[in-house]
């Protein structure tokens, strides 16, 4: 895959707060991506987002569907030889971008119509919207 | 010892047969749990946003009221907000600015001090025992091949679990004292797709087709669960993976609790609602 890097520090700055997750911890060693149920449905695999955030390619990060097909499923966390919780890192990018647009990334409306139990809609809400 | 019982919003609707079927198991059985007076939902999804402490605000104040009713234990059906309600406890109490900084917000409520055991409702099934469990049996499950799958959220991450996060067994030891069959099922651990059914149905139905079919391909002729998101996931978006793999055959999916029910002559048999 080709990408552009441009450098930007601030957004791995912002990850690493809200997150509490250091991505320097993280030694490629692909374990998360190898056990993750969402990857066959990635644009970018789970370790190489952490492998842009530490390359300074955070915009990069952003733009990618991966984050939101995470399902916060902490296999990658549970599975990770160096304690690195992925899926922490994962809303970390999530609450970055909901934060700085304020907009939903997926509006109620636009979410399945037919009926769906409470706990569906309330979980997709807290992670699809801001 | 009394338990506090917070049943969370799903085990009223749509999980309502989780919810009767568990408390009466627990009457039988002789588990003294009591649904708390006053309960708000947990949020459903742990927050992982560790600068945002208005999210912990629904799990927290649940385990402050139970502890201001002086319950030393609490416990919970749905895996989900067993999970939360783990590691939003854990998560305020690690830290003591934010533990005041919660209770000073929640002013009108008892401070929470994080005495409260959060425990699963299979843990204490776990803790009735072997031998009390046998006896009380009276529909010996026998030859009955059961799948138990335990999704993620009562085994990750593993400061959370209620057993070993990649071979759990605590659900094939109960099926085992109900005596059923419990079968071999890699898939067990397998996240279903969780909340992606709202706004990916099409993922979670290959999701669910994968995890069913490990089940068939092992023997099994029914699925137990203690999650109502997984229970939808794996029963309703059956109806999906029809469409895309059209060969698929119906897989019927229970909470443990009503299977567990039917052995111990509290119901006839379960039906796959
Ligand atoms: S498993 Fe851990 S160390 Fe390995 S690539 Fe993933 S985050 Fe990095
Ligand atoms: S938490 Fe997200 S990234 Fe990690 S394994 Fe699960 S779906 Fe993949």
């Amino acid at each position: 895959m080709r990408v552009t890097l441009k450098q930007n520090n601030e957004i791995l700055r912002k990850i690493e707060e809200i997150s509490g997750e250091n991505v320097f911890a993280c030694y490629q060693c692909g374990k998360c991506s190898a056990g993750c149920p969402m990857v066959a449905e990635m644009d970018l695999l789970p370790n190489q987002i952490i492998r842009f955030l530490q390359i300074g390619a955070g915009e990069a990060v952003l733009e990618k569907r991966t984050i939101w097909l995470c399902a916060s499923c902490f296999t990658c966390a549970a599975r990770c030889p160096k304690g690195v919780n992925l899926a922490k890192l994962m809303e970390g990018v999530r609450a970055t971008i909901l934060r700085q647009s304020n907009s939903d990334q997926v509006a109620p409306p636009e979410m399945v119509k037919k009926p769906l139990p409470q706990i569906a809609l309330i979980s997709a809400m807290r992670k699809f919207t801001c | 010892m009394e338990i506090a019982y917070f049943p969370g919003c799903t085990l009223k609707t749509t999980a309502k047969s989780f919810e009767t079927s568990a408390l009466a198991i627990a009457g039988s059985l002789g588990i003294d749990i009591k649904e708390l007076p006053e309960w708000t939902c947990c949020g459903t999804v742990y927050s992982l946003a560790e600068d945002d402490l208005m999210k912990q605000l629904g799990p927290v104040r649940t385990l402050a009221r139970a502890e201001g009713l002086g319950y030393t234990v609490l416990t919970t059906l749905c895996s989900m907000c067993y999970n939360t309600l783990v590691q939003a406890k854990q998560f305020v109490t690690k830290d003591p600015v934010r533990l005041q900084k919660i209770n000073t917000f929640m002013e009108e409520e008892p401070d929470f001090t994080g005495v409260v055991e959060i425990k699963h409702f299979i843990t204490l099934l776990q803790e009735t025992g072997e031998e009390k469990i046998k006896e009380a049996v009276k529909n010996d499950l026998a030859g009955r091949k059961i799948a138990c799958y335990y999704g993620c959220l009562l085994l990750r991450p593993r400061e959370a679990a209620i057993d070993d996060c990649e071979q759990p067994e605590v659900l094939e030891q109960l099926m085992q004292w109900l005596g059923a069959d419990p079968v071999f099922f890699p898939y067990q651990v397998e996240c279903c797709g969780s909340y992606m059914t709202a706004v990916k149905p099409d993922i979670v139905a290959r999701r669910a087709y994968r995890i069913l079919e490990n089940a068939r391909e092992n023997g099994a002729e029914a699925v137990i669960t203690s999650c109502p998101l997984c229970s939808f996931n794996l029963k309703e978006r059956q109806k999906d993976i029809k469409a895309i793999y059209p060969g698929f055959k119906d897989m019927p999916v229970y909470y443990f609790t009503e299977i567990m029910s039917e052995a111990l002559g509290i119901t006839k048999t379960v039906e796959n609602s």
